[in-house]
This record gives structure tokens, C-alpha cells and sequence, in this order.
């Protein structure tokens, strides 16, 4: 959903609500970072506040309180559900996911699910969109996810063969920024400075070095596939509204979902919500979307912040700040320049300001 | 109906009699002339439906089949070589979950030194992978086995692999009894699975499973290539009813009776063999070959009772496990445990090195006088060994050894360094 359907259907709804409140109400809730839903007309309310919603990953799962990664794969696969009528097959890489929802001999998952390895995940989805089409089952659609490590890293191989020869999967990546089912290790999209397992804070440089990694959005766009998004769990209403999006394509689409992780990140898992606001109203995570390889749409920041907010709440970023005084001046204050430069770079990069013109290369 | 036909174009024209519903395509040699006619099939329309997917990896190749196997679709693969290697883990993970895929396996040596040429190493690699393997012997039985490894697969909903020697087998042009579309749908069955992704009756494959069940589900895979020691000939004979010839099943014999000396093989090299036993019988030699087809599972029970009466047995095998000796011979000892029975292996073809009748006959000739080493590398050019030896004790910074072998025999126009 670009900021401007957000403006005009704010515009619309506060028409309605000042007709019944004579009030004018803010979409976005003043003084918090939760994006309003109960003054919203029911039909336009989130797949999560339907009481029909299909619970895909349902309770009782192992997941680590205030995972981001169990909230995005219930908002996730739950549109998809909506969006094609409960006909989803749904394939999983190894990985948190995968091991904290399938315990054995428990499943959480309502919809039909499928782990095979940790690198495959495209692949498979490619053979159960086969057998499909095959089958002349063209009403049921393929959701394959991964985290970042499964998507980036082992599985992107993979993830390429099925991009470039268009097979009919949504692939979702949900990105927590290292291997944290093994404990917090760096991946392909652990971003610089922060701290991991084996980018320990620690010498010269700590943390994760700058000048690595890969953008897989961008990689994917240079596919040239029908769809790509990103989003984070901070603004269900896009979330859910950018897999619609995409389960309208045919062909290969990706997703790659923003999701905290307290134990990874060393932070609150009250957080995780506000994390994932702050790396979007930073700038350091770009919320975008893209057809067929040229950007769409970009959501605007709304209240920028400087990076510093969203380091500071960071364990794993807690080595660019001072352990006595940790509100006070940066420790490091070149590396937080440099993580600032990278925001201010996306946010130019993608028009994320209404002042900044979009140049979108 | 009887063809002359090169033995990659059998085997697929006979696994499109099978009706795969999805088939993977990657190239290595020698599996390549088998995907490529199967994808002329589909794209003519002789087989349809079926979903021929060009894939960017083996790794992709067994992954896709798995997907397609979960949803119901009879899916179909081949590979060879570092192209299995490649797709190992997904080759364990197919037999994991039970998924019945039928891959055909043609054989070639793995590298280092890269080598496209035949040998067993590769099927050797996976034996332990929970997958059915079957060895065929000719081109006939090649194609023969892959109508009876989707049956098989399907029944016991376990992966099958059909091995055939590289280019000895698939680039051969012989005669092939190919059989007709209702024969092979009147002896094969639609895919009906046993599990399956269903969004109407919705369950979870692949769960992890801890120390509490992990054993419990292992033994139950172990359970069904143990049952498959039934299928397999069940199905061989079920199939030499319908068809009108022997083909399968797990190991054949040949001139076994009163034999003193009985030669174990796998594939092909049993015509060699067979060739040198009718000279050596001729000569008064008491001696015959037991051709295994079910490599895994091993019919234990069944080798046993073929090789129990002879006095001593000689492996030959085309793979060898560095630092220790023969595969296959190990398998064939442990079926003789308890018996005087005495094993010695020869390891020969290697990389698609000939095993002439000449050197076979020394070797059994002298196994039959009793004096046959326990170890025989077939005509292993020990001048050459020698050579790269005496580099490697006199110079530290030796250089590679294939490179050097290869300067040693003049293969390599440079010279010596």
C-alpha cells in the first residue's frame, strides 16, 4: 500500500468519522507507534482483527516472545489464506520457523506444509507449483519462505533458478539480519557494525563489516519478475495489502518481510514492534514495491528519525555507544555517521521523503 | 516391439510410457541424451501432461521432485556423477520423507581428477541414503527396471534409483525390446500417494523429530527397504508374466552350479564376465557369476544362499573405499558370516578404464588355484605408481598428482616440468 492510498483512505475515513464523531481521527494513533485499526471500518480492518481469519501458524507454537519472525508469518500466510481463499500450500526452509513451529509430533501450521531443507525452499515450491499446474489446479497458490540466511545465503541459488524461470511461487523472506536458529550467527543481510556470533564486538572494527552483503530486493528486481515488496510487521494494513498484491500475479513474486528478533538483536521483545517502525522511519530499511524490475511505490517516512534511536534499544549495537552513559554521546560516533549515511542514501535512493525527489536507479 | 536403439533413447522413451508427470532437467554427462528425449517427448506432445522443467542445479533437480512427489505428481529425474553429489542432500531428504521419485543413475567416476567416464562411485556414495538401488546389466534391462522401479516406488512410497553404466550403457546402441503404452498401463497404476499436500485435508511434512522418535522412524524406513526385498521380486515376476521376460528382481546367477570359485558383479561388466566363465568352463574351471540388481537393500539372505557351496568368492567392483577396499565385498562378507567361504575383491574400471576378458581370466585363473591377493587393483601400471612415488619422497613441492601421472604416460604434450 503506497503512502498515498494510506492518504487517500485516511482522507475517506476521517470524512466518515466526522460524520458519526464530528472528530477528526489520525489513521496513525498520535503518541504511539501502532497502526490504527479498531476505528476503522470493519471491512477495511486487518485479516488479523477478522475473527475468520485462518490462524495459519497457529498458538502454541516455540517461538521466543515477541518474535517478529512467528508475528509475520501469521500476518503473512493468513492474507494469503484471504487472498486465495484457503487454497495454499505452503513450503518452509529449515530454520526458527520451521523448527519452533513442528515440534514433533505437534504442528502448528493449517495450512498444508512442507519442509524439505534449509537451501531448497524455492525449489520445492517450483515442484509442488508443477504438480499443480499439472494437475490443472490453477485455484490453489504456492507461498515458499525462508528466513534471511535460507534466502540470501544458502538458498539463494535457488531462489534464482525459480525467479528467472518465472515459476507461479510467492517466495517471502523473513529478514532478522543473521542465522538465528543457530545462535546468532552473521548471514548475507546482517547489516554492518552489528554484532554476531562470528562478527563478535570486539577489536579494531566490531561488529559486521561495512562494504559487504547483499540487497535482495534488488536482486530480485533485476529478475524482472512480475512482483516485489518489502514490509515490515510494524504496519499490518501494507503487510497484508502487499500479499494481495501479489497473489493477483502469476509468476514469480517475492516478499521480504522486516522482522526483529529480541534474542538475536539483544532487545526487548516489547520492542519488536517499534523496531521494525524505527528501521523504516530511519531509513535504514526501505519499504518499497516493484514490478517487473522498476519500483512502484515507496512508503513515505512519516516522522524521520536518526538512526541513533533505532541503534540505541540494540544489543547488538550496544559497542557503538558508551556502557556508562548509554544515552549519552555515541562511543563510536564515525560508525553510527556511517550507518546514518546508509539511511540517508535509501531515503534518496527510494524518495522515502515528500522533499526528496524519487530517483530510483 | 524390438528396436535398435541407443540405450539413453530406451530408457526414455520407456519412463514416458510410465506417464511422469513432472520431470527435471539438468545436464551431466552421461544421463544428458536420457532428459534431453524425454523433453522432446513432452514438447511434441507424446507426453502429456507433464511439466518439463529446466532446473539450475541437481540440488534444484531432486528439490523440484520432491515438491511435485508431495503433491501428488509421479515425478521423474536423472543425474550422474558430481551431479548426485551435488543433490546429495536432497537425494537423503527424498527418502526421508518417504517420497516414491525414480531417478536413473548413470554411472560415472567422481573426481578429483574430473573423470566423465563410468565407474560406481557415485551410486557407492549414497548407499546408505535410504534409497532403492537397482543395477542393470543391459540396455533391455535398463529399460525394463525403470517401469518396475515406479511401481515399486510407489508401492513401498519410497525413492527408487536405476542404475546404468555410463556411456557402456546409455551411449550403446543395441537391440531393445520396448514395450507398448498398454502394457505398461496395464502393469502400472496411477500415482495414488500416501501422503500429500492437500488444502482440503491439510497436514505437515518434514516436522523435525528429536531423540524420542528419531530411531522409531529411521527402523521404519529400514523396515521397508527390508519388505522391499519381497516387492522386488514379486514385482520382476509379475512383470516376466505380463511382458514375456526376465528382468529384475535381486540378483541372477549364471552357471552357478558345482562352482568352486563364483564371481559377484554389478551392471554390465557381468557380460565380460560371463564371456570369460563359458571359456573357463569350457576348460573344466567350476565357475559362475551371481549378478546383484538389488544392491539396497542387499538381499543378504539371498546372496548367502548363491554363494554358500563355493569355496571362495571374488568381488568385482567398479568403486573402492579409499583406505579400506571393496563396497560391495563388504556386503557380500557379512551375508557369508559364520561360513569358510573366502572373499577377495578385484577393483577394476575405474574411470572408465576397460576390463578386458584377458585380465579378468588371470585373475580367476589364479583364484581358482587359490593364490589371488586379497586386494587386486586390475592392471594397475605400477611403473607409473613408482614414478610419482620417488617425486613425492624427493621434492616437497611435487606438484599435482594427476598432472604428473598424466606427464609420466604422455598424455599432456608439455612434457615434464
Amino acid at each position: 500500500m503506497t503512502d498515498t492510498t494510506d492518504r487517500s483512505d485516511t482522507a475517506e475515513l476521517e470524512s466518515k468519522l466526522a460524520e458519526a464523531t464530528s472528530a477528526p481521527v489520525k489513521f496513525y494513533q498520535v503518541g504511539s507507534f501502532a497502526v490504527g485499526n479498531r476505528l476503522v471500518d470493519p471491512s477495511r480492518r486487518t485479516v488479523q482483527s477478522d475473527l475468520e481469519r485462518t490462524n495459519s501458524l497457529d498458538s502454541g507454537h516455540r517461538a521466543c516472545q515477541g518474535c517478529g519472525e512467528a508475528l509475520g508469518a501469521r500476518y503473512a500466510l493468513d492474507a494469503a489464506m484471504r487472498a486465495t481463499d484457503g487454497k495454499l500450500i505452503a513450503v518452509n526452509a529449515t530454520g526458527c520457523l520451521e523448527v519452533f513451529s513442528t515440534p514433533y509430533p505437534e504442528t502448528s501450521w493449517r495450512v498444508p506444509w512442507l519442509h524439505s531443507l534449509f537451501g531448497n525452499a524455492p525449489s520445492v515450491a517450483t515442484g509442488v507449483a508443477a504438480a499443480l499446474r499439472v494437475k490443472g489446479r490453477s485455484d490453489v497458490r504456492v507461498v515458499s519462505q525462508a528466513g534471511d540466511g535460507g534466502t540470501v545465503d544458502i538458498g539463494f541459488g535457488s531462489l534464482s533458478g525459480m525467479f528467472e524461470r518465472n515459476d507461479d511461487v510467492l517466495f517471502i523472506c523473513y529478514d532478522n539480519e543473521a542465522y538465528m536458529n543457530t545462535g546468532v550467527q552473521r548471514s548475507g543481510a546482517t547489516p554492518p557494525a552489528a554484532r554476531t556470533a562470528t562478527t563478535e564486538a570486539v577489536g579494531q572494527r566490531p561488529g559486521a563489516p561495512f562494504g559487504q552483503g547483499k540487497n535482495l530486493p534488488l536482486l530480485a528486481m533485476a529478475h524482472e519478475i512480475p512482483y516485489v515488496a518489502t514490509a515490515t510487521v510494524a504496519d499490518l494494513h501494507d503487510l497484508e495489502a502487499k500479499v494481495e498484491r501479489a497473489m493477483t500475479f502469476r509468476g514469480a513474486r517475492y516478499l521480504h518481510l522486516f522482522v526483529p528478533c529480541p534474542l538475536g538483536w539483544g532487545a526487548a521483545s516489547s520492542d519488536t514492534i517499534r523496531l521494525a517502525r524505527l528501521a523504516k522511519e530511519s531509513g535504514l530499511f526501505p519499504v518499497f514495491e516493484a514490478e517487473h524490475g522498476v519500483v512502484t511505490a515507496a512508503s513515505k517516512i512519516r516522522r524521520q528519525v536518526p538512526v541513533e534511536d533505532y541503534l540505541r534499544p540494540q544489543g547488538r549495537y550496544r559497542h557503538l555507544f558508551d556502557r556508562e552513559n548509554p544515552d549519552g554521546p555515541p562511543a563510536l560516533p564515525e560508525v553510527v555517521a556511517q550507518l546514518q549515511a546508509i539511511a540517508d542514501r535509501n531515503i534518496a535512493r527510494f524518495g522515502l521523503l515528500e522533499d526528496v525527489p524519487a530517483e530510483v536507479r | 516391439m524390438l528396436r535398435q536403439i541407443e540405450g539413453s533413447r530406451a530408457v526414455a522413451e520407456t519412463v514416458a510410457l510410465c506417464r511422469p508427470e513432472v520431470v527435471c532437467a539438468y545436464p551431466i554427462s552421461p544421463q544428458t541424451h536420457i532428459i534431453e528425449a524425454i523433453g522432446v517427448l513432452v514438447r511434441t506432445g507424446d507426453l502429456s501432461p507433464c511439466e518439463f522443467i529446466n532446473v539450475e542445479s541437481e540440488f534444484a533437480a531432486m528439490s523440484v521432485s520432491i515438491g511435485a512427489s508431495a503433491t501428488g505428481a509421479r515425478s521423474y529425474t536423472a543425474t550422474a556423477s558430481q551431479g548426485l553429489l551435488f543433490m546429495i542432500e536432497a537425494v537423503y531428504n527424498a527418502a526421508g520423507l518417504g517420497l516414491p521419485v525414480v531417478m536413473t543413475l548413470a554411472n560415472r567416476a567422481i573426481g578429483a581428477p574430473i573423470n566423465i567416464w563410468n565407474d560406481h562411485s557415485d551410486a557407492m556414495a549414497v548407499r546408505d541414503s535410504g534409497w532403492i538401488q537397482l543395477f542393470a546389466e543391459t540396455n533391455q534391462e535398463a529399460a525394463d527396471l525403470h517401469i518396475q522401479a515406479f511401481r515399486l516406488a510407489e508401492e513401498l512410497s519410497l525413492p527408487v534409483m536405476v542404475c546404468m553404466d555410463g556411456f557402456i550403457l546409455t551411449h550403446a546402441i543395441e537391440q531393445v525390446d520396448l514395450p507398448t503404452q498398454a502394457q505398461v498401463d496395464a502393469f502400472l497404476p496411477p500415482y495414488e500417494p500416501r501422503q500429500v499436500l492437500d488444502p482440503e485435508d491439510p497436514v505437515s511434512i518434514g516436522a523435525m523429530v528429536g531423540p524420542e522418535a528419531f530411531e522409531e522412524v529411521r527402523y521404519l524406513a529400514h523396515l521397508r527397504q527390508i519388505q522391499a526385498l519381497e516387492s522386488i521380486p514379486a514385482i520382476a515376476q509379475d512383470f516376466s508374466r505380463q511382458f514375456g521376460r526376465e528382468s529384475g528382481g535381486l540378483l541372477h546367477r549364471y552357471r552357478c552350479e558345482d562352482a568352486e570359485t563364483i564371481v559377484v558383479a554389478l551392471g554390465s561388466v557381468l557380460g565380460t564376465i560371463k564371456d570369460v566363465i563359458d571359456e573357463l568352463r569350457d576348460e573344466g574351471i567350476r565357475i559362475g557369476v551371481v549378478g546383484i540388481t538389488s544392491f539396497r537393500p542387499f538381499p543378504g539372505d539371498a546372496v548367502r544362499e548363491a554363494l554358500q557351496s563355493a569355496d571362495r568368492v571374488i568381488v568385482v567392483e567398479k568403486a573402492f573405499s579409499v583406505g579400506f577396499g571393496g563396497v560391495l565385498s563388504t556386503d557380500v562378507a557379512m551375508s557369508l558370516t559364520g561360513l569358510t567361504v573366502g572373499v577377495s575383491t578385484i577393483v577394476a574400471g575405474l574411470g572408465g578404464r576397460p576390463i578386458t576378458g584377458a585380465s579378468l581370466r588371470v585373475q580367476f585363473e589364479a583364484a581358482s588355484r587359490g593364490d589371488m591377493d586379497q586386494l587386486v587393483f586390475l592392471d594397475l601400471d605400477h611403473a607409473l605408481i613408482e614414478q610419482e612415488l620417488a617425486r613425492r619422497s624427493t621434492v616437497r613441492r611435487s606438484g599435482p598428482t594427476a598432472e604428473n601421472v598424466l606427464r609420466d604416460v604422455g598424455a599432456v604434450s608439455s612434457g615434464p616440468i
